[in-house]
């Protein structure tokens, strides 16, 4: 067969890779250059510094990376408990239920995620589903809970479910089923099969949900704006603050060269060592 | 004892995604009902139901050029999308070739990226190139996170797919465009449908790519945000519903579509 620079696989990667060149790529590059100029110009060609660095380390603002670290893996911890059962089921209980499970699983992704967060806010809200409830029913009528950290967690976890459960539904389906049965005819208790089988086998797409659930929420944003109340500022915010109200481009560059750096590295170091052919492809 | 057991189990499973269910559901039941009632202020439980707010929004020629700015972004995002994709999922999936594996994960980079970043990033090259933002530059922003999804999803299709079938129609002297015709487009329609499907409705639905992007152009869920933030009426619920429910419809649409095209592929090669 053809090969060379045109061979079909190439020819076909073609119009795409043009497209993440342009699309992708040279905006980051954008962004890391803006990253060296000085502080509140709109220029790339006036000098560059490593000033805007210096400004957040010397700040307080490396500590939104914390609050944000931190949510994201909560989030992904919270996940994995409550999407396993899920994909499992997915893959081994719902039968043909499977798909109308799936499907509604979905519908959310695609409605816009702050219009589905301003729905817990009617629900948390005084007055709202919960509490208005509460008090007709029981008279009782407690605190909302809203704009607390704990809820901006919520918003998280109710956000970037789906990303987790559909990876790890695609791991768990990995999992031969004729290996656990054999595990089983073989004596192996539940728990056995679970950690000898079930896990390690639907491993990558495991990994994967984490890190694309991780991935995700440590850009989060309107969680903490609508339900936290801003009582915690995750990084994203910063962000979008330097680049906006405060029209200071670089420092916003410089935040996200930094939050770059710990998705790239983190993405890079985990994609490598799978094969997305078997994951996906299942020949 | 372990069929007693299993049951059991199951029944867990069961249990435990239908309360994970109802949580994905809450948020939309109290947009739902915060929709329909008649006073200014939501008040649950609701003493006086309407819809009057259902008609004043609907009335409103604001909410219509929101529409159809949202649906003429959705809509090239999804033509330009599915044909890039196509080819892409073809190289992703379908042939052998040197550096197919670091293509596929650059594929991936830009799903694996938060999207406010995204945004900010694009706003800033646009502006470096000296764009006015409009929605011409928003459709280019949510393509560069639609186009890795839609090659994704239109790629588990390609992997089903055998490549015998285009040789032996070359074999028997179709052309290259004759054989994409009638062999490779066929084959491949269901998961271009299911690709356009997500193109549309990730467009539709996106909000962190559009709002730093579209410029003077606003579309649904820009919209929606600015209301929330400050000028809350009935009409943001409103709204909230209809998307959820113009989602849930096409996706239903899209999925028997689908399910039709199998099913007659799969008539087709018993008949053959």
């Amino acid at each position: 067969m053809l090969t060379g620079l045109f061979a079909p696989g190439r020819r076909h990667a073609i119009p795409l890779m043009l497209f993440l060149l342009g699309g992708f790529a040279a905006p980051l590059l954008a962004v890391i250059a803006f990253s060296f100029v000085p502080s509140r110009t709109f220029s790339l060609w006036q000098g560059w510094t490593f000033a805007n660095y210096a400004e957040i380390f010397a700040s307080s603002s490396y500590i939104t990376f914390f609050w944000s670290i931190g949510l994201a893996a909560a989030t992904v911890l919270i996940l994995a408990v409550v999407c396993y059962p899920v994909a499992f089921g997915m893959a081994r209980v719902f039968g043909r239920y499977s798909t109308l499970v799936t499907l509604l699983f979905a519908l959310p992704l695609f409605v816009s995620e702050n219009v589905r967060i301003y729905g817990w806010i009617l629900f948390f809200i005084k007055n709202g589903v919960l509490l208005g409830s509460l008090k007709s029913m029981f008279g009782y009528e407690p605190e909302s809970v809203l704009f607390t950290t704990g809820l901006t967690l919520l918003g998280m976890v109710y956000v970037y479910l789906p990303f987790m459960l559909f990876t790890m539904a695609l791991g768990v389906s990995m999992v031969p089923g004729q290996v656990r049965d054999a595990a089983f005819d073989l004596g192996a208790t539940r728990w056995q099969v679970f950690r000898e089988i079930d896990l390690p086998l639907a491993m990558p797409g495991i990994v994967i949900g984490f890190l694309l659930t991780f991935v995700l929420a440590v850009g989060a944003i309107a969680e903490s704006k609508v339900l936290g109340g801003q009582r915690v500022i995750p990084v994203a915010h910063d962000i979008e603050i330097a680049f906006t109200y405060a029209q200071n481009w670089p420092l916003g560059a410089a935040l996200s060269v930094l939050l770059m750096l710990v998705v790239g590295v983190l993405v890079l170091l985990v994609l490598r060592r799978f094969d997305l052919d078997t994951i996906l492809g299942r020949r | 004892m372990e069929g007693s057991r299993d049951r059991m189990m199951r029944a867990l499973v069961w249990a435990w995604t239908i309360a994970v269910i109802v949580f994905m559901y809450l948020p939309a039941l109290s947009l739902f009902l915060a929709s329909s009632t008649a006073s200014r202020y939501f008040i649950f439980p609701i003493n006086r139901w309407g819809f009057d707010w259902w008609q004043r929004t609907f009335a409103s020629l604001e909410v219509h050029q929101l529409f159809r700015t949202s649906l003429l972004i959705a809509l090239c995002v999804t033509a330009i999308a599915v044909v890039i994709a196509l080819s892409g999922a073809l190289a992703f999936a379908r042939y052998e070739w040197k550096g197919r594996s670091v293509y596929q994960k650059i594929v991936l980079l830009p799903i694996f990226f938060p999207q406010t970043v995204l945004g900010l990033a694009l706003l800033l090259w646009f502006n470096a190139l000296g764009f006015t933002m409009s929605w011409q530059t928003a459709v280019f922003a949510h393509l560069v996170w639609i186009i890795p999804v839609c090659t994704l999803v239109i790629s588990i299709q390609v992997y089903s797919f055998d490549p015998a079938l285009e040789e032996a129609a070359f074999d028997l002297g179709a052309s290259r465009f004759q054989v994409f015709r009638e062999v490779t487009l066929p084959v491949l329609l269901p998961g271009i449908v299911s690709g356009a499907l997500f193109a549309f409705l990730l467009s539709w639905g996106n909000f962190p790519l559009s709002l730093y992007t579209t410029g003077a152009d606003t579309t649904l869920p820009e919209y929606l945000y600015a209301k929330m933030i400050a000028g809350y009426t009935p009409g943001v619920p409103v709204l909230g519903t209809v998307s959820t429910m113009a989602a849930a419809l096409l996706m239903l649409l899209g999925y028997l579509v689908v399910l039709v095209l199998r099913r007659r592929r799969v008539d087709g090669a018993a008949g053959a």
